[in-house]
């Protein structure tokens, strides 16, 4: 967490080694709060999902980035749409979608997410999941490794940080 | 091996059902049978012994919009205890329906509703006769040739309805015919 460490030296070297206090923005620490608890909803809808559980298990182990997969749209920050999404299943992702407490993410993964990919001109499939709801991280591949997801995660995290929560609210999504 | 396995069985039908129509493609022994002698043709198939076709592998259809019988049901079964395969055709004409066999198969089901679907295929007797994979106010039959393969819908979300809607497809990469005669 580089920009907390940035703010900590402020006021003096080791100010809160020697008085037990450090200065930061609330901004900073509203967004470090977020980027280290990041709990996506799983959204695992084909081949990629599977690439989504190779990165929450032990190799590149989600869980040490405060990323804990929920299983109600209730509790989760964030969506991964992992694989293809048809026409059928867009009203349900959407719902699930307007279920998510604010402020919430999407991250599209994989080139079926990102625009139909494969089935691009197939009758039954969304072309990009960015036609129903608002996308934030898009990860390409087919499917992306783990290493592409993480990679996609940690850019969100950046992505967060880079907001000023206070003036604009939630990245200037709240209306 | 595969020549005495089509002679053993193509000699067992001879002589159980010789009047039914019968040829030999793509290494499969193929029935066509009408419409009517549907049922009957496939009880014999699984209950006469020397034929024993136990499982129902699939059913699918195919188009040809040009023929006079434009619609072909297709009927894969596998007897495990002979090692043979065969396939059943049966043609039908434009609306007309196909007999349910789910009194002699259970798992045709699924099968049926999925041939429906994508064909228009209607199945008399079926239980319950719904779309399978596509969502259910899906309009069109995606298998026959006259479909386009990009669909007549696509869905987005409105902004002002709030919620997911259906509109006509627009494709935004015009369409490319990747397997066509041209290349």
């Amino acid at each position: 967490m580089g920009m907390i460490e940035e703010v900590r030296q402020e006021p003096g070297q080791g100010a809160a080694d020697q008085q037990g206090f450090f200065l930061t923005s609330v901004n900073t620490m509203v967004n470090w709060a977020r980027t280290s608890s990041m709990w996506p909803m799983t959204f695992g809808l084909a081949c990629c999902a599977v690439e989504m559980m190779h990165a929450g298990a032990s190799r590149y182990d989600l869980d040490r980035f405060g990323i804990v997969f929920r299983g109600s749209p209730r509790q989760s920050d964030l969506m991964v749409v992992a694989g293809t999404l048809t026409n059928k299943m867009a009203p349900a992702l959407r719902k699930l979608y307007d279920q998510m407490p604010e402020p919430r993410w999407v991250i599209s993964m994989g080139a079926c997410a990102n625009g139909g990919g494969y089935y691009h001109y197939a009758y039954s499939v969304v072309r990009g999941c960015d036609k129903v709801v608002p996308v934030d991280i898009y990860i390409p591949g087919c499917p992306p490794t783990a290493e592409a997801l993480l990679y996609g995660l940690i850019q969100l995290q950046r992505k967060i940080h880079r907001t000023n929560t206070l003036t604009t609210g939630w990245g200037g999504k709240i209306k | 091996m595969i020549e005495t396995i089509l002679d053993n069985l193509a000699g067992s039908l001879e002589k159980l059902m010789p009047e039914v129509d019968r040829s030999i493609g793509l290494d499969a022994v193929v029935l066509t049978v009408a419409r009517d002698d549907l049922l009957t043709i496939l009880k014999r198939l699984r209950d006469e012994p020397a034929l024993d076709f136990k499982l129902m592998i699939d059913i699918t259809a195919i188009h040809y919009p040009e023929a006079e019988k434009p619609l072909v049901a297709v009927y894969q079964f596998l007897s495990v205890k002979h090692n043979h395969r065969i396939r059943v055709k049966v043609p039908l004409s434009e609306g007309e329906s196909v007999p349910s066999i789910i009194g002699l198969w259970r798992c045709a089901n699924w099968y049926e509703r999925e041939m429906y679907e994508m064909f228009g295929i209607l199945v008399s007797d079926h239980p319950d006769l719904r779309r399978l994979l596509t969502e259910y106010d899906f309009e069109g039959h995606p298998l026959r040739k006259e479909f386009p393969v990009y669909g007549r819908f696509q869905v987005k979300y409105d902004e002002e309805q709030r919620r997911v809607v259906r509109k006509p497809t627009k494709l935004e990469v015009p369409f490319r015919e990747i397997y066509g005669r041209d290349g």
